[in-house]
């Protein structure tokens, strides 16, 4: 039976779209979910995509915490249910205490818009399985507030459970301590990344294929092999 | 009526960037004796009724402020003082 993967769309989101478009052609079923509504329609995992919910009003990510549809969220994940928060899913990912930490405004100042090498630094979660540790991968990067920043024992906490998903190579694009562009998790099944694997799944519009991993890692793992 | 005034400012070990930018600006208006400036957020905040401080501040808490990254106060100021704190 085919994967059903959900994909939010709040006011001000961007990406869903494309984040549909990419759990199909990882050979999933995206089902479009609403934010006011708290139904997941049986749904197998879901994607929160980038943009800007509710204007990026007071924080990023601040408002769409309390969307109806969130609130289911925020309990299925916390039973296990496969969450992917990109961009703007990452910083409602922790602005919902989903994901320790915060992302705040670039370090420059500068919205950055390029193609980004990442090292895929943990492979035991829901989203990342489908890669070698240490893999390189490239996938495009756009944010305005992408520095993701915590306290010195919350990322010594992260790297020590291998918690750290990705980190930025050959430059940091917006200033992220630890240059880390992705954290999971304790469980695994809930991932925050800033860049887009969702840009990154067609050769007509990507750089690579290498965003495709990210999804078909959420059909692996739902399909029970093993992470 | 009172209202109940919120200030959010970025925890002291937090980078500022855009308070750097500002104070990295001040000298072009002949300004050179700011050493730093930092940027937050000012909410007002009406109740219906009698202001609630309690209740502010957990508004403040849950919403208004991301405790990872911010500090909030909460006071009261009377209607004439919001006026002129806008003047």
């Amino acid at each position: 039976m085919t994967a059903r993967v959900g994909v939010v769309t709040f006011p001000g989101s961007l990406d869903d779209g494309d984040a549909a478009r990419a759990v199909r052609i990882a050979g999933a079923e995206p089902v479009r979910l609403w934010h006011g509504d708290p139904q997941l329609h049986g749904v197998d995992a879901v994607v929160l995509p980038g943009g800007f919910s509710y204007g990026d009003y007071l924080r990023c990510g601040a408002i769409a915490r309390f969307a109806p549809v969130m609130e289911t969220i925020v309990d299925a994940a916390r039973g296990g249910l496969p969450v992917l928060g990109i961009c703007n899913g990452f910083q409602i990912l922790c602005e919902a205490h989903l994901l320790p930490g915060a992302l705040t405004r670039n370090q420059h100042l500068h919205f950055r818009n390029r193609d980004q090498v990442l090292r895929i630094e943990s492979v035991g979660t829901a989203w990342t399985n489908a890669f070698q540790p240490g893999q390189e991968v490239l996938i495009p990067v756009k944010n305005g507030e992408g520095c993701y920043v915590a306290d010195t024992a919350t990322l010594d906490q992260l790297e020590g459970e291998g918690r750290v998903v990705a980190r930025y190579v050959g430059g940091n694009p917006n200033g992220s301590q630890r240059d880390i562009a992705a954290i999971t998790n304790a469980a695994g099944n809930v991932v925050g990344i800033m860049p887009h694997p969702e840009h990154a799944v067609e050769a007509l519009t990507g750089p690579s294929l290498d965003g495709l991993g990210f999804f078909t890692s959420a059909l692996k793992h739902l399909v029970g092999a093993p992470a | 009526m009172p209202r109940v005034v919120v200030d959010v400012m970025l925890k002291p070990e937090i980078l500022d960037p855009q308070g750097q930018a500002v104070a990295n600006a001040l000298p072009r208006l002949g300004v050179s004796d700011v050493a730093s400036v930092r940027i937050g957020r000012r909410i007002e905040i009406e109740f219906t009724g009698e202001p609630d401080l309690d209740r502010a501040r957990e508004i403040a808490d849950k919403l208004l402020a991301n405790p990872v990254i911010e500090d909030f106060t909460v006071r009261l100021v009377e209607a004439d003082e919001t006026a002129d704190a806008r003047s």
